[in-house]
């Protein structure tokens, strides 16, 4: 690869970022024409990614990148393929449209500018997670996908639901994202290399990896969050609070296919074993047909389309893993067929929505003379996604049964569930694109008529590409099918299929699969009732544990915060000082390192008085019974500390802390003819048993390693110095005042610093006064 | 000597806990200001201990000539002293004025900022 192509490439990569900075400002003096000038920035990504069509289809691969934390061999690195290249171009030209759709559809909205620029953040995320090629880069962009999805899930801030479906999207794509971290690390460890390159060059190492399962799980955990793959398929629907372009693009087109993007990515070295070829067909299955049934249940026209992108997602897993050529094939032409239909009858609800005022599809009717080019899109884009022919949805549909199949009990399973899956869809996608439209012409809140190009174009581009590339299917078969399908499979393969019907069990199929669709499209109203009836007998969902388990975290955190922060000052002093006695002890015995019992020291008499003076004052504190007492006491035990100086060759430290003390007695004094002292201990005998024990154990340590530190050898270096040099370099005599004043003059500021903050705070205790008493059922004090 | 002042100092942090285990504010104090004093001793005591030398250079000499007690220690708890004697003043007015406002000396009772049976946070979104 060139140079030039290094550096476009990532400025490609950087550009929606770019975009995305100056949307606010651009919005503000363009209003939603800014979408124009916006949605250039995708196109010209689609147009840099074209240029990879053609070496991809070649079975070339490209890498490019820098090293970004060289010391742990962690690069910013990307990797195109045939998979990367066709999710470069779904994102970026999708993309391009749903600008545009955006700007029509919030116009005039007061926070369109940062609605464009968390989509532009979205699509550079997404962007770098197709194309990245280290474990790290994938990580930081498959989390910043989930951040995106958040802040466009909540962009409506201001409704509870908004609220609760961003962050419910977030801590399940969240946790699935650490989920993928600790997959990527463990791949890492078991293989040795950390990139996708590099990865699926090692062919079966990690297949035989003792980790391999422990890698598998991990992995699946990321991908079948992302992809809400049930039992995790609850966010989805949720999501659906997000504005309609937010639906369209991050919940049917791009996003939630990350997860089926790294299935896809990893399936030559994770796949292709007993494991692979159970779980994720029996998930994906599952997905699919709870998908499918839950949609019918449906009357919002994008809760519906939101349950059955939940199923095609379960499809496209189980595609993956039944892992066949053909289902391979298969999957790789729905994935694409669907980011096409779905993309486009997302925004076709969303402009009903957006004309008519309602999305409810029991309100809805005779729409198509008002607005006649979304009917058109709409049956475009319903006829892919029902399998018709001549449609690309047609094209995946025949490559999934042929993929499928009857070989044996587990494929005839998987072959009845994807007929009964894609049967019920067809009616769903049908209901969606004609009940709008068809039939008498129902009252809506707003007076429905076609709305502007911004809102059109995308749906018809889109639901007339799912007929052109079908027509046409050789030349993307070559562009993209087929070089898709072959990085999927980590061999070349040519896909075939084209619009031209085979007399065969495919067709066969497809023809009960229509049948089967008109038959539930006729039955809708009944099947809705009926599944009502279920939903409301079972009455617990995913969806309802998620509240559950938040409100029991936040019960748990609640009484665990109670417990250690119970706001009782005599549980926190009790515990600091265990800890600190904990802290001496416990290392003092790990590492024997008690003191040697001392001799009897050899004092004369008068500082044996001094320091039982000291006791005495202490032992008279604790005793006082009145305010005098205890002032006399406590100056006792002070003026002994300052003897105790004094007689030791401290004569500075003495007349301070003779100062010290006679100025806390003064103050003490002062305060306490306001503040009694309580004659007696409140405390119950057993507290205060506690209490002494805590007392005179953290006491007991203190000084044991007082003693221990006086019995080692003394390093004198720093006392030396200051000796040699007080008078030689700072001409001082007395060293103590030396030190305070030279060596160490910028600490003394500090500490009157200290002291003057002291000053000040208490001014102004003393001076406020708040006008009523804080707590007012305390009284005046 | 030093065994001695270590044994001192034990007992020192042991009243000076003992009392700032208590519930009334003034007891508390006391325990603080006695704790200022425990500190200090330990330090002073952790440099070795000279008896009636200060650490002071004679007039006509550059250097001292004789052992004298050890200066850093002596420095660090002057600092010191002045400190835990502003901190010491500053918690008494705060406490007088605690006492002001909330009619109690029981910190039991000094539950503005952490009231008791406070209600579930907002379960909702």
């Amino acid at each position: 690869m060139t140079a030039d192509g290094q550096w476009l490439t990532f400025l490609a990569l950087l550009l929606p970022f770019a975009a995305a900075a100056i949307a606010p400002a651009l919005t503000r003096a363009l209003h939603h024409n800014a979408a124009w000038v916006l949605a250039i920035a995708p196109a010209l990504i689609f147009l840099h990614f074209t240029g990879f069509v053609g070496p991809v289809s070649d079975g070339e691969t490209l890498t490019g990148g820098y090293a970004w934390i060289p010391s742990l061999s962690v690069d910013f690195s990307w990797f195109l393929d045939g998979l990367s290249v066709t999710f470069a171009l779904l994102i970026s030209g999708i993309g391009t449209l749903i600008v545009l759709y955006a700007g029509g559809y919030l116009k005039g909205h007061e926070h369109q500018g940062r609605f464009f620029s968390f989509i532009l953040m979205f699509m550079g995320s997404m962007l770098g997670l197709v194309v990245a090629d280290s474990f790290l880069t994938l990580f930081v962009f498959w989390e910043l996908t989930s951040i995106t999805s958040f802040l466009l899930i909540g962009f409506d801030h201001s409704r509870e639901a908004s609220r609760r479906a961003a962050l419910q999207a977030l801590v399940v794509t969240g946790l699935g994202g650490l989920s993928l971290l600790a997959g990527l690390l463990v791949i890492w460890s078991a293989t040795g290399v950390n990139s996708m390159s590099a990865l699926l060059a090692t062919e079966s190492v990690l297949r035989d990896a003792p980790l391999y399962m422990a890698a598998l799980l991990l992995i699946l955990g990321g991908a079948f969050t992302k992809s809400a793959q049930f039992p995790f398929h609850f966010w989805l629907p949720n999501a659906m609070e997000a504005p309609t372009p937010v639906s369209a693009y991050l919940h049917s087109a791009t996003m939630v296919k990350a997860g089926v993007y790294l299935l896809m990515r990893l399936n030559p070295v994770l796949g292709d074993t007993a494991a692979w070829e159970t779980i994720l067909p029996l998930f994906g299955g599952t997905t699919l047909l709870v998908g499918t049934l839950l949609a019918v249940r449906q009357t919002d026209l994008k809760l519906m389309l939101a349950y059955t992108t939940v199923a095609s997602l379960g499809l496209l897993v189980m595609l993956t893993g039944v892992g066949s050529e053909k289902a391979v094939e298969a999957a790789v032409l729905y994935l694409v067929a669907h980011s096409m239909f779905k993309g486009a009858l997302f925004m076709v609800a969303g402009l009903v929505d957006h004309e008519s005022g309602t999305r409810d599809v029991t309100k809805l009717g005779g729409l198509r003379t008002a607005m006649p080019i979304t009917f058109t899109a709409a049956v475009l884009a319903a006829a892919s996604m029902g399998g018709v022919p001549l449609f690309f949805g047609f094209l995946a549909k025949e490559e999934i049964y042929a993929g499928l199949g009857f070989a044996n009990g587990w494929t005839t399973m998987l072959t009845l569930v994807a007929l009964a899956g894609n049967g019920l869809m067809f009616a769903i996608g049908f209901a969606v694109a004609l009940k709008p439209f068809l039939g008498a012409k129902v009252e809506t809140p707003k007076h429905a008529h076609e709305g502007p190009i911004l809102l059109w174009l995308g749906p018809v581009v889109l639901g007339a590409l799912g007929l052109v590339s079908a027509l046409f299917s050789g030349v993307s078969h070559e562009l993209v099918s087929s070089p898709m399908s072959s990085a999927v499979l980590g061999e070349a393969v040519t896909v075939t299929i084209s619009t031209i019907p085979h007399i065969g069990m495919p067709l066969a199929l497809s023809v009960v699969t229509v049948a089967l669709g008109v038959l539930v499209f006729v039955m809708l109203g009944q099947g809705r009732a009926a599944m009502a009836g279920i939903l409301n007998a079972i009455g617990w969902g995913p969806d309802k544990g998620f509240d559950q388990v938040m409100r029991g975290l936040t019960r748990v955190s609640f009484s665990v915060t109670n417990l250690i922060q119970n706001g009782r000052l005599d549980y926190y002093m009790t515990a600091t000082f265990i800890a600190v006695a904990a802290a001496v002890l416990i290392p003092m015995g790990l590492y024997g390192e008690w003191p040697a019992v001392p001799s009897m020291p050899r004092m004369p008499f008068y500082e044996w008085t001094v320091l039982l003076i000291a006791l005495i004052g202490l032992g008279a504190v604790i005793y006082a019974r009145d305010r005098l007492t205890a002032i006399v006491s406590l100056g006792i035990q002070g003026f002994s500390v300052a003897l105790i100086f004094m007689l030791l060759g401290a004569p500075d430290l003495s007349f301070t802390q003779f100062m010290v003390e006679t100025l806390s007695v003064v103050i003490l004094a002062l305060v306490m003819t306001r503040l009694r002292l309580s004659p007696t201990d409140h405390r119950p005998t057993g507290e205060k048993v506690m209490d002494v024990a805590v007392a005179g154990t953290c006491g007991a340590a203190l000084g044991l390693m007082l003693l221990r530190v006086t019995q080692v050898p003394f390093n004198s270096e720093l006392s030396d110095f200051f000796t040699q040099y007080s008078r030689v370099l700072a001409h001082g005599r007395n060293i103590v005042n030396v030190i305070l004043v030279d060596f160490r003059g910028t600490d003394t500021l500090g500490e009157i610093a200290v002291v003057m903050i002291a000053g000040l705070a208490i001014l102004a205790l003393v001076r406020v006064r708040s006008v009523k008493p804080i707590a007012s059922k305390n009284g005046e004090g | 000597m030093e065994a001695a002042l270590a044994f001192v100092v034990s007992v020192f942090f042991a009243v000076a806990i003992y009392l700032m285990l208590s519930k009334h504010i003034i007891r508390i104090l006391l325990g603080v200001s006695i704790f200022g004093n425990a500190v200090n001793l330990s330090i002073f005591t952790a440099g070795r201990l000279m008896r009636e030398v200060p650490p002071i250079i004679p007039e006509a000499l550059q250097t001292p000539d004789s052992a004298i007690a050890n200066p850093l220690p002596q420095a660090l708890v002057l600092t010191a002293i002045v400190i835990s004697f502003s901190l010491f003043a500053f918690l008494l007015v705060l406490a007088f004025r605690a006492y002001q406002e909330l009619g109690t000396d029981d910190t039991d009772g000094m539950r503005v900022a952490e009231p008791e049976g406070e209600p579930l946070p907002p379960l909702g979104y």
